[in-house]
């Protein structure tokens, strides 16, 4: 075979392989997007369920995951960012950082479910929240952390370290250096973190499962005390613990949720990009 | 000289962190007024050197320090002493120049600011004053707020000396700050090097033995971290007393 050949043989399977994780995407938004978009109204969006959910509308999941989203963010993004500051800009390389960063690295990969477990034991039995947002909230929050910690930092280390060492040579302290030169450098990645992390956190049913959602309460919480239909767990009992379910309802639920969690990715882009134009290194 | 000096090294050694020994006891007067080049080649220990004065070296982990370094007969390693206070004191242009991500005022303003000086007027004279001392003001002043990255290589080296000015310091080091430069911006850096001498201290470490020769009032040759020799400007380049001097000077190494 001809080395030109190869080449052009080495570029097809390429693209082919590219097409391959594309095409599974664009199928699952089109076929959300054709069976849900018949039940999209204003009436579906803001309507309360109504004939034990087989007709009406989805606000109270939009509303509790809108909720437990904003919830998630008020734990979730001061500790992770703090400790991500921590790690990148005070931390020494000690036993104890390493130990820092490996449990970080393993709260990344355990089961949604195991946080859902985890969240009923800590927030709903042991300090007595209840089945609440506040229970689900910091559930979700915890669920967050590893991926908006991990994300602030690498964005904080991206930094030229050259701005470090000239902010502190013209005598200014540590944290003076980190709050007006390199946050604000790291902002985009940071930012663009915390969003991915919500993001997650807004799609999840398992860590709610337990800890916070309802199967059925056609009407919005009123305290934090409160439970909550949310999207993903509402997805999930429509689909498969209602006997006679329009389908036409389920997959307008999906686009509602899916239509959510894309947008925040939309935000996330955009974000990102519009700061690195005006970045200036 | 009658007069004291302003650093005063005293035997002073340093070893970092994986065992190089950076200087081996070195000891040198550095006087205001006048501009002290140290030079010498590569890993000689004079980037090291430099940075002892600000304690820009306290930002690397592990270091060994032997000896006293005085600033107007303190020791600026005393316990107790304010680093940064002391890093004003003592300003600092590095060989790249690294405009902060802020715009042209921002930069200049930024280290006073820190410093805890808020009046906006006291902040407008030190802009126009450092950009002024730094050869800089006339082709910048109409564009303040434009980003420090948006001006040329030798632009932004000048901004880097306004934004040390800015801080007010008493002592200027310079570690080869012209060597990204092309010749028309290195001959404005060192000229106005000799208009600031008249109110600052100086220490370079110049990036060639030419500069050394074309810009040093007191010159002092290192090599591998001890200080071989040291005199005015004038003599040593052209009747350096030691051979390895002598050696270096004429271009036989380094």
């Amino acid at each position: 075979m001809s080395r030109k050949l190869r080449q052009q043989l080495g570029f097809t399977l390429l693209s082919l392989s590219t097409i391959v994780v594309v095409l599974p995407i664009l199928l699952l938004v089109g076929y959300i997007l054709v069976q849900g978009a018949p039940a999209i109204s204003w009436e579906f969006v803001t309507g309360l369920p109504r004939d034990g959910m087989r007709a009406g509308g989805v606000w109270p999941a939009v509303v509790g995951t809108l909720l437990l989203t904003l919830g998630t963010a008020i734990f979730a993004v001061p500790v992770g960012v703090a400790v991500a500051i921590y790690l990148a800009e005070y931390a020494r390389d000690t036993f104890f950082t390493r130990l820092i960063r490996l449990a970080i690295i393993n709260l990344a990969g355990v089961p949604s479910v195991v946080y859902g477990l985890f969240g009923l034991g800590l927030f709903v039995i042991f300090l007595r929240f209840g089945t609440s947002i506040l229970a689900g909230s910091l559930t979700l929050a915890i669920m967050t952390l590893p991926v908006i910690i991990s994300t602030s930092e690498e964005a904080l280390r991206t930094v030229p370290q050259s701005f470090r060492i000239v902010s502190l040579s013209l005598g200014t302290t540590q944290w003076q250096t980190i709050r007006r030169v390199i946050l604000p450098q790291a902002l985009p990645g940071v930012l663009t973190g915390i969003i991915l992390g919500l993001e997650r956190a807004a799609g999840e049913t398992a860590p709610i499962l337990f800890t916070v959602a309802a199967f059925f309460l056609p009407r919005l919480p009123s305290s934090i005390f409160d439970q909550t239909m949310a999207l993903p767990y509402h997805l999930f009992v429509i689909s498969t613990q209602v006997p006679g379910m329009p389908v036409r309802i389920q997959y307008g639920t999906a686009l509602v949720l899916l239509t959510f969690v894309l947008s925040m990715n939309v935000l996330a882009a955009v974000t990102r990009s519009r700061f690195r134009r005006k970045r200036q290194w | 000289m009658a007069e004291s000096p302003k650093f005063w090294l005293d035997r002073v050694s340093y070893v970092y962190e994986d065992g190089v020994q950076a200087l081996r006891g070195v000891s040198l007067h550095i006087y205001s007024h006048q501009i002290t080049a140290i030079f010498g080649p590569a890993g000689g220990g004079k980037s090291t050197l430099l940075r002892l004065l600000n304690r820009l070296n306290d930002l690397t982990p592990g270091r060994r320090l032997e000896g006293r370094v005085l600033l107007d007969g303190e020791d600026i390693y005393a316990p107790g002493v304010d680093v940064h206070a002391l890093r004003r004191r003592v300003g600092m242009v590095f060989a790249t120049p690294v405009p902060l991500p802020m715009s042209i005022r921002q930069n200049l303003t930024y280290g006073p600011e820190m410093a805890g000086v808020r009046q906006r007027a006291r902040l407008d004279e030190l802009v126009e004053r450092s950009l002024q001392a730094a050869a800089l003001w006339d082709e910048v002043k109409d564009r303040l707020d434009e980003p420090g990255i948006a001006l040329s290589g030798g632009q932004q080296q000048r901004l880097c000396l306004a934004r040390t000015l800015a801080l007010e310091p008493d002592v200027i080091l310079l570690d080869e700050p012209t060597s990204g430069l092309d010749p028309i911006s290195t001959a404005k850096v060192e000229a106005s090097l000799q208009d600031l001498k008249q109110r600052y201290t100086i220490v370079i470490v110049p990036h060639s033995v030419q500069q050394a020769a074309r810009v040093a009032d007191h010159a002092v040759f290192m090599l591998q971290g001890e200080l071989i020799e040291e005199g005015p400007g004038g003599s040593l380049f052209t009747h350096p007393r030691n051979r390895r001097t002598e050696d270096y000077v004429t271009g036989r190494f380094g």
